[in-house]
């Protein structure tokens, strides 16, 4: 290994690609994009208030009024009263289809009067079924809500303060919204793709091309070259996972643990991808089964490694499929050292990883042939 | 194997390209069928051929990029299959079409050859050798193609070759550009370099090397300095004249030499120097008309064309003077 030709290498390298406007957008704005793109579809839902239509049949009655203004209390719903003149009890499951968030509360007539009666008396709550997350929330608060007009009731007279409390906290040592869990995942995934796609290309039109055999003739090694892609990739994800975070602070108030125990992830993700990337162009014999060997590797990674989603939150085969996708290893590890601190679990990650890509390096350097036979 | 090194006597010179009874077979196809050939040190030879007749194939397997079906082959007394990176850093290669990294220039891929064979050529020195100054920062997908053939001949030349590679270095090249190629080529020779070069343009051939080999469907079917094949396959020299055909019915009658007629011209043998008087006082004295006389040799062309198609015909159909 002759660091002079893998310094001469990676110039030729940085220089055709810095020169490529393509590769440079991609590389400067797409992680933006990513960032930007899965952060307002996934802030979009889960948080802030969903909003409640409420039709009060109870001619607001201060109780009613009281009912409504703890549920809007709870800050997960936002309550808005619509008018009896407008919608009717009928016709108010057509009307709220019509919204654009149908999520409706009916409050019947007598409710009021039922409550200091001890009446039972039923409120009506309308939810989407597609929207299951909405529909929680919602039934959620009411029921909420409506245990503690319940127990206030049962109590009125006597002291009996409720026995059982609770504070609401993130996991994690600070207040994490998912934008937060959203990077490690989105780094991962350029970490992933931007080699992948690459490498596969150049180890088909690198031959197609001649490029392998003019190379075969200087005293450049096939571990060099490779060395000296693996670096410039290195180099690159620095720069992305860079512009992801600030993308991430600067749009979406992220709060991420810039430590130095990302580095390594930074440097060995990269080391396994590009020598991934090199092995599946390797065994193609043609650049079209090298684009279909590439994909059939990368898209269940894209995916199922915890790129978008948690990985917990899949069904438990899917979970076991995961763990054995190597990204999984790396956007948990990166998980682990930007959110949770647990430095053992990401050292494991971290091993993992760098053990399969000394493999596929070395598999990498062996089966990739300059020449041909 | 080794057995030519004790029989043969230490000579002035010393092969630098040494092959006996080279094959290369492609599944059923023999691109090459048992060639043989050396190369002395310090002359240019040059490979001719039809296409498809096997030059590329023989000069990357000497080259060492492809593996040769049987065979010895030697360069600098190296096998170029298992001793490929030690003979890479003694020769220099320019392939068939020559094709490098797009956005790179001419100036930075000279650096990066320096730098990979540990050299301290100046990319502005070799640039100027090959006539490719004015080029020196521009990128490889803006040259012109003759431009890049240039710079694959400057980068071959990075690393101080003992042998040069050059196949059809001067396809596609403007005929100033031709002939910068070939001062090249000369003063490789000159700085006692060996230079083997495969060429579809035989007056270059003719011009340069002090040996050829015609090679057609894998065989080597002539080979010697290009003198010794035209005199050996070659048609004698000819006194030739515009005239109308009569005129070749008369010397035919009156000489008693092969006498043809091609294109308007009449053209008869001749045997030897003195032949020259009798025959045109022949032609004059038929008081025919004739026109613009001159004597005709067979060039390397001519006979590369006959001999070709010679083969081709299946060597039964001969040309026979009338
Ligand atoms: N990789 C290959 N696989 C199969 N056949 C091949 C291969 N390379 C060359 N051939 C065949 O071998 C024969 C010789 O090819 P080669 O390239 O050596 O010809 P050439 O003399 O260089 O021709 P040209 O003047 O056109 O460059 C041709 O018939 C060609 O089709
Ligand atoms: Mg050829």
């Amino acid at each position: 290994m002759n660091f002079r030709h893998v310094a001469a290498d990676f110039r030729v390298v940085m220089r055709s690609y810095l020169r490529n406007p393509v590769a440079l957008f991609f590389s400067l704005i797409f992680p933006i994009i990513l960032i930007a793109l899965f952060g307002l579809i996934f802030s979009a839902t889960g948080s802030g208030p969903v909003t409640v239509e409420v039709l009060n049949l109870d001619h607001n009655s201060p109780v009613s009024r009281e009912f409504l203004a703890a549920l809007n209390n709870t800050s997960v719903v936002k309550v808005n009263v619509v008018s009896d003149t407008t919608v009717s009890p009928s016709n108010f499951a057509s009307w709220l289809g019509k919204n654009d968030d149908p999520v409706g509360l009916i409050v019947p007539d007598g409710f009021a009067a039922n409550y200091r009666n001890g009446t039972p008396t039923n409120l009506t709550v309308f939810t989407n079924p597609s929207d299951a997350a909405s529909s929680g929330t919602v039934l959620g608060a009411v029921q909420g809500v409506a245990n503690g007009f319940n127990l206030a009731r049962a109590c009125s007279g006597s002291v009996c303060a409720p026995v059982i409390g609770y504070t609401s906290e993130n996991v994690g040592s600070q207040v994490y919204t998912y934008i937060d869990y959203l990077i490690p995942g989105l780094i991962g995934f350029s970490i992933l793709t931007s080699p992948m796609f690459s490498m596969v290309d150049i180890a088909s039109s690198y031959r197609k091309d001649g490029i392998f055999r003019e190379l075969s003739l200087t005293p450049l090694t096939r571990a060099e070259w490779l060395l000296s892609r693996i670096t410039w990739y290195v180099a690159l994800t620095f720069v992305t996972a860079g512009i992801m975070i600030g993308a991430g602070v600067y749009l979406f108030s992220a709060h991420v643990a810039l430590t130095l125990g990302l580095v390594p992830f930074l440097i060995v993700g990269p080391f396994f991808f590009v020598s991934l990337g090199m092995l599946a162009g390797t065994v193609a014999k043609t650049p079209e089964s090298a684009a279909l060997i590439g994909n059939i590797i990368t898209f269940p990674m894209m995916f199922l490694s915890g790129t978008f989603f948690t990985v917990s939150s899949f069904p438990p085969y899917l979970q076991t499929f995961a763990h054995v996708l190597p990204l999984y290893y790396v956007i948990d590890g990166m998980n682990q050292v930007m959110l949770f601190a647990n430095m053992s679990r990401a050292l494991a990650d971290l091993a993992v990883v760098l053990v399969a890509g000394l493999v596929v390096f070395a598999l990498a350097v062996r089966l990739f042939k300059w020449r041909d036979e | 194997m080794r057995l030519h090194i004790f029989l043969s006597y230490p000579g002035p010179v010393s092969a630098a390209i040494e092959v006996h009874g080279l094959v290369k077979q492609y599944g059923n196809l023999s691109a090459v069928g048992g060639i043989d050939f050396s190369v002395p040190a310090g002359t240019v030879f040059s490979f001719l051929g039809p296409n498809g007749a096997g030059k590329t194939t023989t000069t990357e397997i000497l080259e060492g990029l492809r593996r040769r079906t049987s065979g010895d082959v030697e360069v600098l007394g190296l096998d170029p299959w298992t001793d490929g990176a030690a003979l890479h850093r003694r020769i220099g290669v320019i392939p068939q079409d020559f094709r490098f990294f797009e956005k790179i220039t001419a100036r930075e891929a000279i650096e990066y050859y320096r730098a990979l064979f540990h050299t301290d050529v100046d990319p502005a020195r070799l640039l100027a050798q090959v006539e490719l100054l004015d080029k020196i920062d521009a990128r490889f997908d803006t040259l012109s193609g003759g431009q890049k053939q240039k710079l694959g001949l400057a980068l071959a030349l990075t690393n101080n070759p003992e042998i040069c590679f050059l196949d059809e270095p001067t396809t596609g090249l403007d005929p100033h550009a031709r002939r910068a190629i070939w001062a090249v080529i000369r003063s490789l020779k000159g700085e006692g370099r060996t230079v083997f070069l495969t060429t579809h343009y035989l007056e270059e051939a003719e011009l340069l090397a002090d040996r050829v080999a015609i090679i057609h469907h894998g065989k080597i079917i002539a080979a010697g300095t290009p003198a010794e094949i035209i005199r050996a396959n070659g048609r004698p020299e000819r006194i030739e004249v515009a005239g109308p055909p009569e005129l070749a019915t008369y010397l035919e009658q009156h000489l008693d030499r092969p006498v043809a007629v091609e294109n308007g011209r009449v053209s008869v043998e001749l045997a030897d120097k003195s032949d020259a008087l009798k025959i045109l006082g022949a032609i004059e004295a038929s008081g025919l008309p004739w026109d613009s006389f001159q004597t005709s040799r067979d060039t390397l062309e001519d006979v590369f064309v006959r001999l070709v198609g010679q083969m081709d015909d299946g060597a039964l159909k001969q040309e026979t003077p009338r």
